[in-house]
């Protein structure tokens, strides 16, 4: 589904991504973990495309299309989907709306008719039920007052109603107590399939005992230094991140 | 100024003299603006809004003309019943007009009439607008004939909204119209009225200098909202005052969007204790346009609470100017004066010169401001783009929810979502 091959990246004069290569197949998760200033972020948001990384170097294909040579919303309308680690606050947007504009700009550029509000609200109400919350969310602007917990809940709640492909999730269990992430990681959970695949960008563990994740790989110094199986992440946890640092000569 | 003073007599001559009363507020009001003038670049209040184009016209009394209900149409929202006022190039139209019979012995109807009829006009009409320190107000006044009278009395509500309509058209090139309204809600009365400046030209060169005097009675609750649509090659000049009396509730929401120049001085007094003001603007303007929103607020009492918001959303190398004043006297403690003007800036041209003056002279009030001038987030324009809404899409949505936070303010539903649409119409064209 992804294929990622020695990937570079840099924002302003300073190289972040110094030669990433993975690839994620469909109805996979993979964990990406690493210490603060790996480029787990940069990789997350070269993915979907933020205009703030220049890619200097490598591809990325994602279901046979060159991803780099496709806009932001290309990217989402393909399947690609985002959960911001810092969601953005839209005030005087209501979460109703920009969410079914969301959904009928993804429908429309797969050839499926718009929705009107009111068939969207059955659409809704499913998936709200997935992060247990009420409608009254949805009159809300958008993450606009929201609590930090909220926001990361309302970025599940946009992946469960868009219903990505390719759903790379940034440190989406930074900041939230226990109850808020086994609300999120649920929420994840259930929308694991044989034809979608998750990234799960993480600094901590604690995550991946609520989604299991099928590989893992460390990130450090902006290069994959380790790849294995789940069990390499409660080894991250036992031994620190300068284990793999030291292994790979990471600074 | 010589063409002002020879209308000045003819229009004396003509119809413009009587009552004696109002021909003696008349004829002050010329005299004033002939020592003054208009106001030039020096004047403080000027600064940044330079009136030589209007100066320099010589615009002759806007002419009689016919407009027909399909042309004034798009022009119109809410319900069919609710009361309309047009006037066209200043004048009243019965046949346009719709009075319904009124609640409680409320009146709506053309302020000409109520002069001829109702003597008790003479303690309001012209006693509130500053002619002594506004060169404009001074000239509307001497040529104030006709415009929009709403009186409510006293514990009546007026239920539906007024709406009333200047609508300019093609053969008001080069003219100049003066409208004049009076609206004055009395003590525990409750009324909505809704103004709008709109033109069946949009290319017309012409000049609307308008006054509004709005009288608030005790505990009175009022909504002014105020839509100015005029040509964006005409110019546009226009004051409301408000006076509020004890526990009154006023709100005012302006909409700018047309104009080349044009300039809206809100102030309220506020004269007894206990009072709420808000006032809520929006300016959209593109092009070449400039667009000045002067406001001040009179805190001449304690326990008083107003509330400011006004944003703009700039396009093109268009001009924006805000500067609001907040007064508070000595013996207005317990104030709550918060003002905020926030801007939008969409291209590389485009200019604002916002400035906020406080001039506070109380100790326990809590008086606070702030400008911001900025661009669209280029974060948020990215995260609406990873959820597959489309740059240009994206672009319009976050300038919309932008301006429609003062929106969402205007407490009528059909008004709200009246200006709800004029917004989107407008964000449509900037793609």
């Amino acid at each position: 589904m992804l294929e990622i091959r020695d990937l570079r990246a840099s924002a302003g004069d300073t190289e972040i991504l110094k030669g990433i290569t993975l690839t994620v197949n469909a109805g996979e998760v993979h964990a990406v973990m690493g210490p603060n200033g790996a480029g787990k972020s940069t990789l997350a948001q070269v993915i979907a495309g933020h205009p703030s990384y220049e890619v200097t170097g490598g591809s990325v294909t994602y279901m046979g299309r060159d991803l780099l040579d496709m806009e932001p919303e290309e990217r989402a309308q393909a399947g690609v989907f985002l959960a911001f680690q810092y969601p953005v606050e839209i005030a005087g947007v209501s979460n109703a709306y920009f969410l079914r504009a969301a959904y009928n700009e993804i429908r429309k550029a797969n050839g499926q008719e718009e929705l009107d509000p009111i068939d969207f609200l059955d659409v809704l109400e499913e998936k709200l039920k997935l992060v247990e919350w009420g409608p009254e969310i949805m009159s809300r602007a958008v993450n606009s007052g929201f609590s930090g917990g909220e926001k990361k809940r309302n970025e599940i709640l946009q992946m469960a109603v868009l219903e990505p492909r390719l759903a790379i999730l940034d440190e989406t269990d930074s900041g939230l107590d226990i109850d808020a992430l086994r609300i999120v990681a649920g929420g994840v959970n259930k929308l694991r399939h044989p034809e979608r695949a998750t990234i799960v960008v993480t600094h901590y563990q604690r995550l991946l005992n609520y989604i299991v994740p099928d590989r893992v790989h460390v990130l450090a110094g902006g290069r994959i230094v380790r790849s294995g199986g789940k069990e390499l992440a409660l080894e991250l946890e036992a031994r620190g991140y300068e284990w793999v640092e030291d292994a790979a000569g990471v600074a | 100024m010589e063409s002002y003073l020879k209308q000045f007599e003819a229009f004396s001559a003509n119809g413009g003299g009587s009552p004696p009363w109002l021909a003696e507020r008349r004829r002050a009001a010329m005299d004033r603006f002939a020592r003054v003038g208009f106001p030039t670049s020096k004047d403080e209040e000027w600064r940044f809004t330079p009136v030589g184009p209007i100066a320099q016209t010589e615009f002759t009394p806007a002419p009689p003309a016919t407009v027909t209900r399909e042309a004034l149409a798009p022009f119109l929202f809410g319900h069919a019943e609710w009361p309309l006022l047009v006037f066209v190039n200043g004048r009243f139209s019965t046949g346009l007009s719709n009075i319904p019979p009124l609640p409680g012995g409320a009146v709506v109807g053309s302020l000409a009439d109520a002069i001829a009829r109702n003597p008790a006009l003479e303690a309001h009409l012209g006693r509130h607008a500053p002619v002594e320190t506004s060169a404009f107000a001074a000239l509307n006044t001497a040529f104030l004939r006709e415009g929009a009278f709403v009186h409510v009395p006293a514990r009546v509500d007026l239920g539906a909204p007024v709406h009333v309509v200047f609508v300019t058209t093609a053969d008001a090139e080069g003219t100049v119209a003066y409208p004049r309204n009076l609206f004055m809600v009395e003590r525990e009365a409750r009324a909505s009225v809704v103004e709008s400046y709109v033109t069946l030209a949009p290319g017309a060169a012409y000049f609307t200098n308008a006054v509004t005097e709005v009288v608030s009675g005790e505990n009175a609750w009022t909504e002014h909202t105020r839509l100015q649509r005029e040509s964006e090659s005409a110019y546009h000049v226009g004051l409301t005052h408000v006076e509020q009396q004890r526990d009154s509730h006023y709100r005012s929401f302006t909409l700018a969007m047309g104009g080349a120049i044009a300039r809206h001085n809100l102030h309220v007094r506020l004269n007894a204790p206990g009072i709420e003001t808000l006032m809520y603007g929006l300016y959209l303007t593109r092009g070449q346009q400039l667009v000045d929103n002067h406001t001040a607020i009179y805190h001449d009492h304690p326990n008083c609470n107003s509330w400011e918001v006004y944003k703009g959303v700039l396009d093109g190398r268009s001009r924006a100017v805000f500067n609001g004043k907040v007064f508070v006297k000595p013996e207005a403690q317990k104030t709550d004066a918060k003002q905020t003007n926030r801007n939008l800036i969409l291209s590389d041209g485009a200019r604002v010169d916002t400035k906020p003056q406080l001039e506070i002279f109380a100790d326990d009030v809590r008086c606070t401001h702030g400008a911001t001038i900025g661009r669209l987030d280029e974060v948020a324009v990215f995260y609406a783009r990873s959820r597959g809404i489309p740059a240009a899409e994206a672009r319009r949505l976050l300038t919309y929810a932008f301006a429609a936070e003062v929106v969402s303010e205007v407490a009528l539903e059909p008004v709200r979502a009246e200006l709800d649409r004029l917004v989107l119409e407008r964000l449509g064209s900037l793609a």
